[in-house]
C-alpha cells in the first residue's frame, strides 16, 4: 500500500490538495526506550507536488516536520480529471510516488 | 545553408551540451542542501540562509498557528499572503535544534497557501520567510510549547 494519501476538493477560486504521508521522521537524536539505543536518524528530505506533470512546488525539509507529514497546496485553476502527483524521497534513499485524480 | 559533417557534430555536441545542462539545473532543484538543516543557531541559520539580505517585515503574510500547542510534536501552521510573485517559503523555529523546519518552492501555478505540521523543541517564535522578486519578506508568532515535540 502506498504511503502517501491525497485529497482534492474543487472550490470556485481554487483547488484544495491535502496530503499525508505515514514516515516516522526520526531525528536521529531519541532514544529506544526498550534498548536504550539511539534511533537512526530518517526522514523526509525532498518532496515533490505535480500538476498534469509540471512542477509545482519542491520542497526541502529537516526531521522538524512531524512524523506522518501533512501538507496542503492551493492550485489556482484545475478541472475535473486533472492528475496531481506526490513524491517523497528520504535520507536513506527511500521513496515513494502517488498519483491522484482530481474528482 | 552548407551543412558539413564537422557543422554537424559542433551542433550535436552544443545540442547535448545544453541537454545536460537542463538536467543538472533540474537535479540541483531537487538537491537538499545539507548545510541548510545543520544543528545550529537561529542566528547561524539566517546567516546560512539569506546571507546579505534584508528580512522586511510584513503585515501581508497571515499565519494561522495556536497560541498554545499542547503538544510540540505536532503543531499546526498554515500560511498565505498577498505579496504578488512569491517564489519560496520558508518555515523557522527560534529555539529548534535545527531551525529550518522546511522550505518550498511556489509555482505561479498555486495560491500563495501552505498548510503544514511541525515540531517544536521548546515555546519560541515561529518565523516564515517570503522570497518574491529577490525581496525577503518576514513575519513571526511566538507559540507557547506544554510539552517538547523534538524528543517525540
Amino acid at each position: 500500500m502506498s504511503t502517501i494519501k491525497i485529497r482534492s476538493k474543487r472550490f470556485a477560486a481554487y483547488t484544495l490538495v491535502r496530503t499525508l504521508i505515514a514516515h516516522p521522521m526520526e531525528t536521529g537524536h531519541n532514544k529506544n526506550d526498550a534498548t536504550g539505543e539511539l534511533i537512526p536518524a530518517h526522514f523526509i528530505q525532498t518532496l515533490t507536488f505535480k500538476h498534469n506533470g509540471k512542477v509545482l512546488s519542491q520542497c526541502q525539509m529537516g526531521y522538524g516536520v512531524s512524523k506522518n507529514p501533512f501538507f496542503s497546496f492551493k492550485i489556482k485553476s484545475a478541472k475535473a480529471g486533472d492528475k496531481v502527483s506526490i513524491s517523497w524521497q528520504d535520507n536513506l534513499a527511500y521513496s515513494d510516488t502517488l498519483e491522484h485524480i482530481i474528482p | 545553408m552548407l551543412t558539413t559533417r564537422r557543422r554537424f557534430v559542433k551542433k550535436m555536441l552544443a545540442l547535448s551540451g545544453y541537454a545536460l545542462g537542463l538536467g543538472f539545473s533540474k537535479i540541483s532543484l531537487a538537491n537538499w542542501i545539507a548545510d541548510n538543516f545543520s544543528r545550529q543557531t537561529f542566528s547561524q541559520s539566517i546567516t546560512q540562509l539569506f546571507p546579505n539580505q534584508e528580512l522586511q517585515k510584513s503585515d501581508r503574510i497571515s499565519l494561522k498557528l495556536p497560541r498554545t500547542a499542547e503538544n510540540g510534536s505536532v503543531v499546526p501552521i498554515t500560511i498565505s499572503s498577498t505579496i504578488p510573485d512569491v517564489d519560496t517559503i520558508y518555515i523557522l523555529s527560534e529555539k529548534n535544534p535545527v531551525p529550518l523546519i522546511a522550505q518550498f518552492s511556489i509555482d505561479p501555478d498555486l495560491e500563495t497557501y501552505l498548510g503544514a505540521r511541525f515540531k517544536m523543541q521548546e515555546t519560541c517564535d515561529v518565523i516564515v520567510v517570503l522570497k518574491a522578486k529577490d525581496q525577503y519578506y518576514q513575519t513571526r508568532q511566538k507559540v507557547k510549547v506544554t510539552l517538547g515535540g523534538c524528543g517525540g
